[in-house]
C-alpha cells in the first residue's frame, strides 16, 4: 500500500504543480489567509500565556484565561463600485489549541480594492445548519435555547470581591428568553466586523487581532462579580456581549 | 524539466510496484459500518491510512484480544480486564495484572474508539494512537507483565497465528507492529450506537417525562452543565475526548495529564470519559473511587474539592457544587441510563 502511494503522491504534486505555474501567469486571482491574533491591550496573548491569573480587567478585576475559541463567518468583499463577492464560510478560531489560528479562503479574490468585513458567530440562517465540525467540538446550544452554535466560548477564573479565584464563562450566543419547547430572541447577537478598506494586488494575508480587554470595558464596563457563569440563558448578559463586542476586533497587518 | 523527470520516474515506480506483487491474495477490505447517528451529526472516524480495516485482520485481532498468548504466564488477556459484559472494562475499581498486584486506574471501556479525533488515549493521554497504545499493556509489569519478543516468538511457534497473520498482513513473518496493527483493528470495530437515546433521536421512541427532565438537567447551564464535557444530542460520542478536573480533589496523588506535559497547569487533569453505558461501566472515575452513578451525581452537586487546576465550569465550588434537588438528581441519573446500550454488550461479534 504504502508503496504504490508514495509514487502516486509524486504522480499528483507534478500535475499540481505544473497547473500552479500557469495560473500564476493567466490570472489575477489572489490567495487570500487570514491570520488570528490576540492581544490583551496590546499585549501579545496566545495558548501560552493561558492559566495563569495575570490580566486586569477595565473593572480592576484580576483573571485568567483557560479556554478561548470562537466562530467568524460570511466573508464579504465589497469592491468600490459595489461588486459583493460574499463567502458562505465559517472557521472556528480555537486558540487554546492553536487550531484554525490561519484561515484560507478556497475562493481565489481577484486583484482589486475591497471593503472586507465577516460575520461574529454565525447569522440566524447559518446557526440553523447542522455543521457536523462543529458538533464534533462539542460547540453546540441546548435546543431549549434555540439550538445552534456557540459564538465564543470564553472560559477563565478571577478574583471575586471576597479575594477567592471563581471560574467565569464567558460564552456568546443568540440571547434567547423563555428557554423550553418555545424559546424566544429578544435581539440578534452575531454582528458584523468591518476591517476597512483592503487593497489586494496580490495574494495577500490579513491580520484580524482581538482585543480580548475589550470584551470587558466598553460601553459595558463588565463586573465579573455580577455576571461571571450561567449567561447563556442571560438574555441581559448576552445584549452586553455583544454591545462590547462591537469594538474588540481590529485589523492588524497587511501581508502582500 | 525536472517535474517531467520526477513524473516519469514516478509512473515507472508504479508499474514497478504493481506488479511486484506476486501472490496476488489481499485481504478482504471492510471499512467500519458507520451508524446513521454518528455520520448524521459528526465528522467522520480516524483510520490511519497504514492500518486499513480488513476482514482478517479484525478477526486475528479479536482472537489475540482475547488470547491469554500476550501474557507472561498465560493467564490473562486484554479481556481480562476489558471484558465485553462490561462494555469492555471491568467491575473493579483498579485492575490486578498477572501478578495479582492492582494499578492505580480504573480500567477504560473501550467503544468508538476510532471517534475519538484527537487520538490521545488512555486517561492521561499518553498513548497518541490506538496502535501504540497496544503496545504498552503487554509490557506493563502490573498488567501482562510479558515481552514483546518472546510474545512474537510465542506466536510465530503457534500452530494458527502464522497463517492468521499471512490472511491479515500477507506475511507469516509475525511482528509486534503487525500484532497491535490487528488488535487496533478490532478495537475500531466496537461501536456503541444503539441506545435508547439514540432511538429517541432518531425519531424511533420516546423518552420517558422523567428522562426527558434529566435531559433537560444535564443541559442547563444553571443545573447540571454536564454539556460543555460530556456531549450533547448532536454529539452523540458523549464526551468531548479532551482533558479537565472536574474537582475530585483539592491535591493530586495522580497527576494525570500533568505527569505527561510536565505543565503544572495540567495536573488532576483527566480525560471526560463517555457517559455511553454507563449501567455496565461501575465503578466510576480514573481511580474508580465512585461505586455508583449516585455518588457521581453527589459529587457533582455538593462534593466539589478546589484547587488552583479545577475547571472553570464548575459552579459555586465554595459550596461544594450546584446543588441539585433530590428530584433534578434521580431524573438526571434516569436520563444517563438511557445512554446505555445493551445491543453492544450482547453483540455475538465482539464476544469470545
Ligand atoms: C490489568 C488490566 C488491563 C489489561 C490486561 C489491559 N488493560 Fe487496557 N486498560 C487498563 C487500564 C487500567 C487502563 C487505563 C490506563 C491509564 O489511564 O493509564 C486501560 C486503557 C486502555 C485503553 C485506552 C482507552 C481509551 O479510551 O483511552 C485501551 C485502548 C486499552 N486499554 C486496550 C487494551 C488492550 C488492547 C489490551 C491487551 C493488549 C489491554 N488493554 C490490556 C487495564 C488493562
Ligand atoms: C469540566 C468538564 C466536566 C463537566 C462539566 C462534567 N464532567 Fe463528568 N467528567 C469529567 C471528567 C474529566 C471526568 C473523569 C474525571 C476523573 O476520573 O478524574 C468525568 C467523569 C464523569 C463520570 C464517570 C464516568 C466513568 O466512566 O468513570 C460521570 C458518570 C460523569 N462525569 C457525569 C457527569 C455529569 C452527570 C455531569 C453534570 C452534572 C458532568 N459529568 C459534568 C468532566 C466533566
Amino acid at each position: 500500500m504504502k508503496k504504490i502511494l508514495t509514487p502516486f503522491l509524486i504522480v499528483l504534486l507534478s500535475f499540481t504543480s505544473c497547473s500552479e505555474d500557469l495560473d500564476d501567469n493567466l490570472s489575477l486571482q489572489n490567495l487570500t489567509t487570514f491570520n488570528f491574533t490576540h492581544n490583551w491591550d496590546g499585549t501579545l496573548v496566545t495558548n501560552a500565556n493561558f492559566n495563569n491569573i495575570v490580566y486586569t480587567n477595565a473593572n480592576g478585576d484580576l483573571l485568567s484565561i483557560e479556554r478561548l475559541r470562537y466562530v467568524i463567518s460570511d466573508i464579504m468583499f465589497t469592491s468600490s463600485n459595489n461588486e459583493i463577492i460574499e463567502l458562505d464560510v465559517y472557521n472556528l478560531v480555537d486558540v487554546t489549541n492553536n487550531n484554525n489560528l490561519s484561515f484560507t479562503l478556497q475562493t481565489q479574490i481577484p486583484t482589486g480594492s475591497y471593503t472586507v468585513s465577516f460575520t461574529f458567530g454565525l447569522d440566524n440562517e447559518d446557526n440553523a445548519e447542522n455543521y457536523l465540525d462543529l458538533n464534533s467540538e462539542s460547540f453546540n446550544v441546548p435546543d431549549m435555547l434555540g439550538g445552534g452554535y456557540h459564538y465564543m466560548q470564553f472560559d477563565g477564573k478571577f478574583i471575586n470581591s471576597n479575594s477567592e479565584e471563581q471560574g467565569f464563562n464567558y460564552h456568546a450566543i443568540r440571547a434567547v428568553d423563555n428557554p423550553g419547547m418555545n424559546p424566544t430572541f429578544p435581539q440578534d447577537t452575531f454582528f458584523t466586523i468591518d476591517l476597512g478598506v483592503i487593497d489586494i494586488t496580490s495574494n495577500t494575508e490579513i491580520e484580524v487581532q482581538m482585543n480580548i480587554a475589550e470584551w470587558f470595558k466598553n460601553p459595558i464596563l463588565w463586573d465579573l462579580n455580577d455576571f461571571n457563569q450561567m449567561l447563556m440563558p442571560n438574555s441581559t448578559a448576552q445584549i452586553m456581549m455583544y454591545d462590547n463586542g462591537q469594538n474588540v476586533f481590529s485589523l492588524g497587518e497587511v501581508i502582500q | 524539466m525536472i517535474k517531467r523527470w520526477l513524473y516519469i520516474i514516478a509512473f515507472i515506480a508504479l508499474c514497478l510496484s504493481c506488479s511486484s506483487e506476486d501472490t496476488g491474495y489481499e485481504p478482504t477490505v471492510q471499512p467500519l459500518d458507520i451508524p446513521s447517528i454518528f455520520s448524521d451529526n459528526i465528522i467522520p472516524p480516524i483510520i490511519p491510512i497504514d492500518n486499513p480495516q480488513t476482514v482478517e485482520g479484525v478477526a486475528l485481532g479479536k482472537k489475540l484480544f482475547f488470547d491469554r498468548i500476550l501474557s507472561a504466564n498465560g493467564t490473562q488477556a486484554c479481556a481480562s480486564c476489558h471484558s465485553p459484559q462490561n462494555a469492555f472494562t471491568d467491575n473493579t475499581p483498579t485492575s490486578s495484572g498477572i501478578d495479582g498486584i492492582f494499578g492505580t486506574r480504573n480500567s477504560m471501556p473501550l467503544f468508538n474508539l476510532a471517534w475519538n479525533y484527537n487520538e490521545r488515549f488512555n486517561w492521561d493521554g499518553t498513548a497518541l494512537s490506538l496502535e501504540r497504545q497496544a503496545e504498552e499493556p503487554v509490557e506493563n509489569p502490573i498488567e501482562l507483565h510479558s515481552n514483546w519478543e518472546a510474545v512474537v516468538d510465542r506466536l510465530q511457534e503457534h500452530p494458527e497465528y502464522p497463517e492468521l497473520f499471512r490472511l491479515a498482513f500477507n506475511t507469516n513473518t509475525i511482528t509486534k507492529e503487525l500484532t497491535t496493527k490487528a488488535i487496533a483493528q478490532f478495537e475500531r470495530t466496537l461501536i456503541s450506537a444503539n441506545s435508547k437515546f439514540d432511538r429517541y433521536s432518531m425519531g424511533q421512541t420516546n423518552l420517558t417525562a422523567q428522562e426527558l427532565n434529566g435531559l433537560d438537567v444535564f443541559l442547563r447551564e444553571d443545573k447540571g452543565d454536564c454539556f460543555h464535557c460530556h456531549g450533547n444530542p448532536n454529539n452523540p460520542l458523549w464526551t468531548d475526548n479532551d482533558f479537565h478536573n472536574n474537582g475530585l480533589d483539592s491535591s493530586f496523588s495522580d497527576l494525570g495529564l500533568g505527569e505527561v506535559t510536565g505543565d503544572p497547569n495540567d495536573n488532576g487533569k483527566f480525560k471526560s470519559p463517555s457517559l455511553r453505558n454507563l449501567a455496565y461501566t461501575a465503578p466510576y472515575m480514573h481511580d474508580g473511587r465512585f461505586a455508583t452513578l449516585e455518588e457521581v451525581i453527589n459529587h457533582y452537586s455538593d462534593g466539589l474539592q478546589n484547587s488552583s487546576t479545577i475547571d472553570p465550569l464548575m459552579k459555586q465550588i465554595a459550596q461544594g457544587g450546584v446543588q441539585l434537588s433530590d428530584q433534578d438528581k434521580a431524573d438526571l441519573k434516569a436520563f444517563l441510563l438511557t445512554l446505555s446500550d445493551p445491543s453492544f454488550i450482547d453483540n455475538p461479534s465482539f464476544h469470545n
